[in-house]
């Protein structure tokens, strides 16, 4: 802990640094989270934005016709690297969503209410980062209109899919996760779909909100069952997330190449799913409250919380690097030693360096006071984490596929433009989503945050 | 139907009203407050059990069709192992059960709630767009055995109702 910090969770710290600004009444909070939907007039600065994530996107369609038209001959993989990018990029986006799950229903249920204006956005990133997860297995499979086969439905073949594969677990755990989340996102929207049909004064406006809100009356019968089963779905969603990340190591760890055929998979890919996902939520989060003047709501509290759930889970990724290092050299199978010699002198090795520096050395800035506290430093980091979130993703897969067991069997890999195109493409599909959703929806729980000015008030008291 | 500012008398309110022995009531609020239901005197809900019975239809169910599907109608012999190979069915057993019961409990909540439901009466109170706003309302039903509009005011009156308006059905 520096110096000039009040002692943690101290009453002081919690007038510093409250969970909402101060002032504010149900009212307020309507008018001002309301008025960014339906009254503020759309800025030229949204305008510019979404026009350049849109024409990225508008690249990832070109790139995924093309790869329709001609097939993954086009990527960068052949055998024996037959995995890519879209693996890569897959893991990440599908991390990626972790934290808004993790936000959402394990700080809920810990009852942490700083949560509370930054779940909605964290559930509608987790959703649009799954989406973009979706889109690699699918188009990875050659031929994506035949995807359908892995689902079990009874064919004029007689054929079922094979459930001890890893990948099936896959298609179960992701659906199940998007699914999930969806439903999760939509409940917490009823009651603020709802104000917004009050608040509306445009005809066509009233009649999309009042649709979407199903009738929301706020009755007190309703919220009565709709607590419970917000809360049992935030106890469910959470082992579900744990799962996902934990299917998605299997992957993975059920193969026996080296450096993947190891237990500590499954704990360090969602530590590192969470890690990412903070450091995302943070990327967001920054700009959001800067653009829609949102201070009072997202306030520095929320940044250094965030901040201090990124130190705490990169240090749990650091441990994993350590100890997959370790279990191959301390095992003596030549083999993992071998890979391990790779990762530090192989033809990859920058990458794995730069992994290192990413996301265990930079980081550690993060112990200090004026780092969480510094808006900018901490949107730089957040990026940095990302991008080393990324880089462990290709070490993991890249190295072990181009060093398997016999020489004969190595190879090289590296991405062409349509591998490129795909993956910065998929983000920029990741932003337009976000700016759709931002002037369409509360970017924050208008309910919650009421709720919030009632405890704080009573506080007070 | 009477109006309040906090939910504090809203609270108040619905004790006095109950008191005053009607029981066909309902409160709405722009977010749920700790202790209504408990004074609207509401039983306990349906929705954990249907959650229940929705994890429990999602697992058993997955875990038996895997083993359909894979030891009955479509088994594959691969170097005579098991083809009940029950631990790699867990992972699919585990989410369809995560799925059936976040299923069960998102549309067993909306069946209970008789949602969707666009119109309602209450909704021809021009000031109850503040429901989803900040104001905490009360109302009285018809149906109660017990109602009488005036005497209904009166009590509303003297619970320090802000406005008090009649919520007609059409």
């Amino acid at each position: 802990m520096s110096a000039g910090q009040p002692p943690f969770d101290s009453p002081e710290i919690r007038r510093l640094t409250p969970v909402i600004g101060p002032g504010h009444t149900y009212g307020s909070v309507t008018d001002k989270i309301s008025a960014i939907v339906l009254t503020r007039p759309t800025s030229l600065g949204w305008y510019v934005g979404f026009l350049i994530a849109f024409s990225i996107m508008g690249m990832m369609t070109v790139a995924i016709g093309w790869l329709i038209i001609k097939g993954t001959g086009i990527w960068g993989i052949n055998i024996p690297i037959g995995w890519g990018f879209a693996i890569v990029n897959f893991v990440w986006w599908i991390g990626i969503g972790h934290a808004g799950t993790l936000i959402s229903a394990i700080l809920f249920l810990l009852n942490q209410k700083w949560r509370t204006s930054i779940n909605r956005f964290a559930e509608a990133m987790t959703l649009f980062a799954v989406a973009c997860a979706g889109i690699f297995p699918l188009i990875h499979t050659g031929r994506p209109w035949l995807a359908f086969y892995m689902f079990p439905y009874p064919s004029t073949m007689g054929l079922w899919p094979q459930f001890r594969s890893p990948l099936i677990w896959d298609v179960f755990a992701v659906s199940t996760y998007g699914t999930v989340s969806l439903m999760f996102w939509f409940v917490g929207l009823i009651p603020d779909l709802a104000t917004l049909r009050d608040r509306s004064v445009r005809k066509p406006l009233k009649i999309i909100y009042g649709m979407l809100s199903l009738g929301w009356r706020g009755s007190a019968r309703h919220w009565h069952r709709y607590q419970s089963a917000y809360l049992l779905l935030a106890g469910l969603a959470t082992p579900l997330v744990l799962s996902v990340h934990t299917v998605v190591s299997f992957d993975f760890a059920i193969a026996i190449v080296p450096g993947w055929h190891t237990t500590i998979f499954p704990p360090y890919f969602v530590a590192g799913a969470i890690y990412s996902g903070f450091a995302m939520v943070l990327t967001i989060a920054i700009p959001l409250r800067k653009a829609y003047d949102l201070e009072d709501f997202i306030t520095m509290r929320h940044l250094d919380n965030m901040a201090k759930v990124m130190l705490s889970t990169g240090l749990i990724v650091a441990y994993g690097y350590f100890f997959e290092f370790f279990l191959s050299l301390y095992s003596g199978n030549k083999f993992d030693v071998f890979l391990v010699q790779q990762r530090l002198h192989g033809p990859y090795a920058p990458f794995y360096f730069a992994l290192i520096l990413c996301n265990i050395l930079l980081p550690q800035l993060l112990w200090s006071y004026k780092m969480r506290h510094n808006v900018a430093a901490l949107f730089l980091m957040s990026i940095v984490v990302n991008i080393g979130m990324w880089l462990e993703r290709f070490v993991i897969v890249v190295i072990s596929l181009t060093r398997d067991f016999v020489p004969s069997a190595w190879g090289r890999y590296s991405p062409t433009f349509w591998d490129w195109a795909t993956f910065i493409g998929t983000i920029g599909m990741f932003v337009t989503l976000l700016f759709l959703f931002v002037r369409v929806l509360p970017a924050i729980s208008i309910a919650e945050m009421r709720e919030l000015v009632a405890e704080t008030s009573e506080e007070e008291k | 139907m009477g109006e309040f500012g906090t939910p504090e008398e809203l609270l108040q309110a619905v004790k006095k009203v109950r008191e005053g022995g009607y029981r066909r009531l309902d409160a709405y609020a722009p977010f749920p407050i700790e202790g209504l239901s408990e004074a609207l005197g509401l039983k306990r809900n349906l929705v954990p059990a249907i959650t229940l019975l929705g994890g429990l239809a999602g697992g058993i169910g997955g875990f038996c069709f895997q083993y359909w599907a894979a030891a009955i109608t479509y088994p594959l012999n691969i170097a005579g192992r098991p083809l009940n190979s029950w631990p790699a069915f867990i992972p699919v057993t585990f989410e369809l059960t995560i799925l059936g019961a976040s299923l069960a409990a998102v549309f067993g909540m909306l069946a209970l709630n008789r949602l969707p439901h666009p119109h309602h009466p209450v909704f021809n109170v021009g000031r109850f767009t503040h429901a989803s706003s900040d104001r905490f309302f009360i109302c009285i039903e018809a149906k109660d055995p017990n109602f009488h509009l005036e005497k209904c005011a009166r009590l509303l009156q003297e619970v320090h109702a802000h406005h008090i308006t009649e919520v007609s059905d059409d």
